[in-house]
């Protein structure tokens, strides 16, 4: 198992000027990235969705990366987005999902199967042309450069420590340096979109 | 187009209204409304299909879509719809998304007398998350697709239009 913080560090040496989707690793990735205005930390606008709105950013922006921090709650949730993504063939898309075996944000329950599900092989077999899995930091580092150097879809499951919060969600101190509407504006206005 | 498209539904007018406001992206799922509607979509070129496996992700691949510049519309069915819930709230309402949503309304019998609860609970659905519909039946009524489209941009939210009648076929006329 790898720390979410150790990996994101690995891949922002890599990251170039990516759009990037943190997901759930965002409350470390708003504290590592040095371009705020082409990340898009949304928080949890509602479970599942993550992938699909990577997609569609992919779709619209295919001349940029765009790279996801998903997880396997997420997946698990929306498991049919897999074939949606294969099929559309986003050759700028890497859907990276980070794998802490349980709900993190409720306290910890496990996953459905959580230690048996092999999410590289559930993209594979939905049509991803390639995907890989890591569970050490060491053999991410190797390979990072090279799995972005490949044509998307790319699909990366990575075995992370769970962060637990028992904390009720009320009292959670806020991650978010700001809200979900403005990190897409400033996105917007980075890439050159017009205001809607 | 079909010969009696006064009083029926054509694909061709969704299509011409799709092409009118700009629409890049048709995200869907098929409902038992679209099926002559996917024949013309897919030989259209300025759109491209993007099928969702479930009816909410119709919602967060919209969101991404637009925060990526381009002009989505999502069609399916209103019993997906409502199986969307927390999605449309999320990524459609919460994103503010200026995305029209093409329901296909299955059961609608313009009386009220449903067999179908599917036509039940679809207009209490849209008013209980406040958002605002309208009603197409035929090809007279196309002026409100455009309604949709510019109150959606308008308002930056989602907008629904109930497709209240079975596409009857699309047959051209050579």
């Amino acid at each position: 198992m790898m720390n979410t913080a150790d990996l994101l560090n690995i891949f922002n040496r890599h990251r170039g000027d990516a759009i990037v989707i943190p997901g759930r690793g965002g409350r470390h990735w708003v504290n590592i990235s040095d371009q705020p205005d082409l990340d898009v930390p949304l928080g949890d606008p509602a479970m599942g969705g993550h992938a699909s709105f990577a997609l569609g950013l992919a779709l619209a922006q295919p001349q940029r990366r765009v790279v996801l921090f998903d997880s396997e709650g997420d997946i698990m949730m929306a498991m049919g987005v897999l074939a949606t993504i294969a099929e559309q063939k986003p050759a700028n898309l890497y859907h990276f999902m980070l794998d802490n075996e349980c709900y993190a944000t409720t306290g910890g329950q496990p996953v459905p199967n959580a230690k048996a599900v092999k999410y590289d092989t559930l993209a594979q077999g939905a049509g991803y042309p390639n995907a890989y899995a890591f569970d050490n930091l060491e053999t991410f580092e190797n390979q990072i450069e090279g799995i972005l150097s490949r044509p998307g879809p790319v699909f990366v499951a990575l075995k992370v420590n769970p962060e637990i919060n028992n904390t009720p969600i009320g009292q959670r101190k806020r991650w978010l340096k700001r809200s979900a509407l403005d990190s897409i504006a400033a996105l917007r206005k980075s890439i050159g979109i017009s205001a809607a | 187009m079909s010969e009696n498209s006064s009083t029926h539904l054509s694909p061709e007018t969704f299509v011409a209204e799709f092409k009118k406001h700009g629409v890049s992206h048709v995200v869907w799922l098929p409902d038992s409304e679209t099926n002559f509607l996917y024949v013309l979509m897919k030989a259209e070129p300025s759109l491209t299909l993007v099928a969702v496996s479930r009816e909410g992700l119709a919602f967060s691949t919209a969101a991404g879509l637009h925060a990526g510049g381009k002009v989505p519309v999502i069609l399916i069915q209103n019993t997906g719809m409502m199986e969307s819930g927390d999605s449309m709230r999320g990524w459609g309402l919460g994103l503010k998304i200026p995305v029209v949503m093409m329901i296909g309304y299955r059961g609608y019998t313009r009386h009220g007398v449903n067999t179908d609860t599917a036509a039940t609970y679809t207009e209490r659905f849209l008013n209980a998350f406040g958002i605002n519909y309208y009603l197409v039946e035929s090809d007279a009524d196309a002026d409100r697709i455009s309604v949709a489209f510019e109150e959606a941009k308008r308002t930056q939210r989602p907008v629904a239009v109930l497709v209240g009648d079975e596409y009857h076929g699309f047959t051209s006329k050579p």
